[in-house]
């Protein structure tokens, strides 16, 4: 054989594998790893930490971060490709899908999305709008735009990927599957109607050969969690949140069948999955109607405001556990619960940390649901008085919403609400951004059937007294430390704990803040404005990127 | 439901940055009493904004808003099948399902959040269940024509389009009752103690009734001290440096990295921080009120507003 037949032969061996390592997309088996070197997943790993085991970047050296490349993007039917042959740019493939008539074309939009990185290509959303951008330098690959029939465009929390595939859902709910390489349309799905209200923003999560997806809706409408195959789109099981028929549990703690199917228990927040036990672990919304409960009855309404643990094949709950007990102030638990192995009262234990929009942080053993703490973390939290027989706190109810207004804290937009916590496991500290607000609740409505929605009251913001980075100990739910806000945006889009020591957040008054996870002290910055996603990271030849989202701009930071 | 949108960043103020317990204070409130007036015209309560609405002008002729979903239309109804099927209704439905549609005295379930009637497009929906295809679940079967029981699903939708946002029922027609419930003596003297320090019903809050005619706003403008975006006017720094200097001025911003004041010249100087050096002491003459907040039962707030609503 001469020597350009062995070269073309080692050539045609080699190729392959290049090109294997560019497009094999994502095996659903690399998400069970601990995150590393890419972001396969809404939250990094199924884990929900938001913990990088990436060292490259830390506390001694991150003030040497520097800017890698920015890219704004464009949603919309086209107006991102007109922007790019104005400023001279080669323009990505726009690809355009959707059932609706095309004439609600936004131009703006903020990325609140979690941005996946997987072969160095990123993918990442806004409301009825995809992207894939090269890693390397924030070049736009492809744009999908989704014609809408309308629905709530509040946010999107990004794509889960299977393989080539990719899965977005839309305000007027669809599951819309892409081609990771092409951004083609491979088909959708309808999640739901969106002329009841319904209007979808999670993140699919893929497990094995299941898309798992949730949605929103704020009228009363029940509320559900799907299960799509990844493959062919078929629904392989749908879980309601709330009791559907007679006979079903939890229909006790509702004044009547009528009222559970109307009772809400959203899932609009991607949660966890523990593999040892093959459960999902997720939030639920408000019940509704949210502020009245006329047609509730005075029981807990489940299963609202709760985390509950769905297996993975079966759709069968394995057990659930209710933050907010007859919720009565728009507290949802729709927080991604934080899945640790970790010592508890000198045993390791199998836990999920929460804490909650309502302002308390539990933590519970994640196998079984056991309540193992309970403790208020809003600092000025003031709705509940006691636990009850559960652990959950139980409801004040002079500080329902009154006709001579009570005044509450949190306000309905809660301590936290879809931003994203943190977990390290090297300092055990449970990070999250902590508002304290006092709004004034007034009922408007006294209406005896109670009101529909989040309707019959009015809510005067009143201050917001104080906003922290905050880290809480898991073990006891004491706050360990407080890292002041200077606005009441502290925090972000959510935060991102990296084995580097390092816990990254926006601070809402307009940086990038990387601060030390064992103190809270900031120490390095970048005015890059309101970050309004997570921060993330990921390896990429030899260098640990970090990237954050600006409204309609994404920035990548390394060190060289 | 989800966080409405990016809160644009608003400052705090802060008594002293070293001072733990005084930390982050809050942000709407503005203290003077000029702020009262500024704002009486300016309702305190941020409402509840609508999520932001990708609505863009419709061509002609408009189709109609398909009720509380955002964005989403659908063709207009028929007025006069409308009249004829609210008609009907109130003959053969209202009993059941109430005069607005959200239940009635014999147990009719709420039409408005019924996810039949609000999927429902042309009758296709509606029509069968009047029909008889519900009586296993209590609802009798109605002797109707097809068109009648077509204007009935249209009426049915007409009302479904005055649904408000966030799934709110439509105006019920009734006045909001008074939120006077508080006892104007004991707010005096709750005022007297807490109050009357800072405030006098004689000069800076004098006639405040009339000002804010509107209680409920009263309520809020006197429990935030001033309304949102005010405080920024009466937030001031003092910058004292390691070699003694001291600069002060308006505060503008103010970060971790940063902090940004007015000069008495007009002229704007931005600062690097380092942890405490330089030190900056923020005065804030809301703080008072942010720090009452967790002070107050709602009586107490009550009975100070039955009180100023007598200065009239």
């Amino acid at each position: 054989m001469k020597l350009n037949q062995i070269l073309f032969a080692s050539a045609l061996l080699i190729a392959p594998s290049l090109i294997y390592a560019q497009g094999s997309g994502l095996n659903p088996a690399d998400i069970l790893k601990p995150l590393a070197g890419s972001w396969p997943t809404y939250s990094g790993d199924y884990s929900g930490k938001r913990y990088s085991a990436l060292t490259q970047v830390n506390r001694s050296n991150v003030q040497h971060l520097t800017l890698a490349w920015m890219t704004q993007v464009t949603p919309g039917n086209g107006a991102s490709t007109e922007r790019r042959r104005r400023r001279g740019q080669q323009s990505a493939p726009l690809i355009v899908g959707g059932e609706g008539p095309g004439d609600l074309n936004l131009s703006s939009g903020t990325i609140k999305a979690s941005v996946l990185e997987v072969d160095g290509t990123l993918y990442f959303t806004m409301p009825d709008n995809a992207w894939a951008v090269d890693a390397r330098d924030g070049r736009e690959l492809w744009h999908y735009f989704w014609k809408t029939k309308g629905g709530t465009h509040i946010g999107n929390r990004g794509v889960g990927m299977w393989h080539n595939y990719l899965f977005m859902e839309t305000p007027d709910d669809y599951l819309v599957s892409l081609d990771a390489k092409t951004g083609k349309e491979r088909w959708h799905r309808l999640i739901a109607d969106v002329n009841n209200g319904y209007f979808s923003t999670p993140a699919p999560v893929v497990v094995g050969n299941h898309v798992l997806v949730g949605t929103g809706d704020d009228i009363d409408a029940p509320g559900f969690l799907d299960c799509f195959d990844p493959e062919t789109g078929e629904l392989q099981w749908k879980y309601y949140t709330v009791p559907m028929e007679k006979g079903d549990p939890g229909l006790d703690t509702w004044a009547s069948l009528d009222a559970a199917r109307h009772g809400g228990a959203q899932t609009w927040i991607p949660g966890a999955y523990d593999p040892e036990t093959n459960l999902y672990i997720f939030g639920t919304g408000n019940p509704t109607p949210a502020f009245t409960n006329g047609t509730r009855g005075p029981g807990d309404n489940l299963y609202t405001s709760s985390l509950i643990a769905l297996n993975v094949d079966t759709g069968k709950m394995a057990w659930y556990f209710q933050t907010s007990p007859h919720d009565m102030h728009d507290y949802d638990s729709a927080q991604t619960p934080v899945l640790v192995d970790a010592m508890f009262d000198g045993k390791m234990r199998k836990l999920a940390l929460t804490a909650s929009r309502n302002g308390y942080f539990f933590t519970l053993d994640r196998t079984t649901g056991e309540h193992l703490v309970t403790s208020r973390w809003g600092k000025f939290t003031n709705w509940a008085e006691g636990l009850n027989s559960f652990g959950g706190p139980k409801l004040n109810p002079e500080k329902n919403a009154t006709v001579g207004g009570s005044l509450v804290s949190p306000g309905s937009d809660g301590t936290i609400n879809w931003e994203p916590p943190a977990f390290s496991p090297e300092t055990g500290l449970f990070y999250v951004a902590e508002h304290n607000t006092f709004s004034e609740f007034y009922l408007t409505d006294l209406d005896p059937r109670g009101s529909m929605g989040l309707g019959g009251k009015e809510e005067a913001e009143i201050a917001a007294v104080a906003t922290y980075l905050t880290a809480i100990d898991y073990k006891t739910g004491n706050i360990v430390w407080r890292h002041p806000y200077y606005t009441d945006s502290g925090g972000g889009g959510g935060l991102l704990a990296t084995a580097g020591g390092l816990v990254f957040a926006g601070d809402g008054a307009g940086s990038l803040v990387a601060h030390d996870a064992s103190t809270g002290k900031p120490i390095w910055n970048t005015r890059i404005g309101y970050v309004s996603n997570p921060p993330q990271t990921y390896m990429l030849d030899g260098r640990q990127y970090v990237i954050a989202a600006t409204g309609d701009t994404l920035w990548a930071f390394v060190m060289y | 439901m989800e966080r409405v949108a990016n809160p644009p960043p608003v400052q705090y103020f802060l008594s002293t940055l070293t001072e733990v317990t005084n930390l982050p204070k809050p942000t709407i409130a503005g203290a003077y009493l000029l702020a009262f007036i500024l704002f009486s015209s300016a309702p305190l309560a941020k409402a509840q904004t609508p999520p932001p609405a990708p609505i863009v002008p419709p061509p002609n002729p408009p189709p109609r808003r398909g009720g509380f979903v955002p964005g989403q239309k659908r063709p207009p109804g028929d007025p006069v099948q409308i009249a004829h099927g609210k008609v009907l209704f109130g003959i053969d439905c209202r009993g059941c399902h109430g005069p607005d549609l959200r239940g009635g005295d014999l147990g009719g379930p709420n039409l408005l959040r019924s996810q039949v009637a609000l999927s429902d497009q042309n009758g296709e929906l509606i029509v069968p269940i009047i029909r008889g295809s519900r009586q296993n679940m209590g609802m009798p079967a109605i002797e109707m024509s097809d068109a009648d029981a077509l204007a009935v699903a249209a009426y049915v939708r007409s009302v479904i389009e005055t649904i408000k946002g966030q799934g709110a029922p439509p105006e019920a027609g009734r006045p909001v009752p008074s939120i006077l419930i508080g006892n104007a003596s004991e707010g005096k003297a709750f005022f007297a103690a807490k109050c009357s320090a800072c405030h006098s019903v004689d000069k800076d809050l004098s006639k405040i009734a009339s000002r804010i005619p509107d209680p409920k706003r009263l309520q809020d403008a006197w429990l935030a001290g001033a309304a949102r975006g005010e405080e920024e006017a009466s937030r001031t720094a003092a910058i004292s440096f390691p070699s003694g200097e001291t600069v002060e001025g308006k505060l503008l911003h103010i970060d971790d990295f940063l902090v940004t004041i007015v000069l008495p010249d007009g002229s704007q100087r931005s600062f690097r921080r380092n942890g405490d050096s330089p030190q900056v002491v923020i005065h804030d003459p809301l703080e008072p009120h942010r720090a009452l907040l967790s002070q107050y039962t709602d009586k107490d707030v009550h009975d100070v507003t039955a009180y100023l609503v007598t200065l009239k």
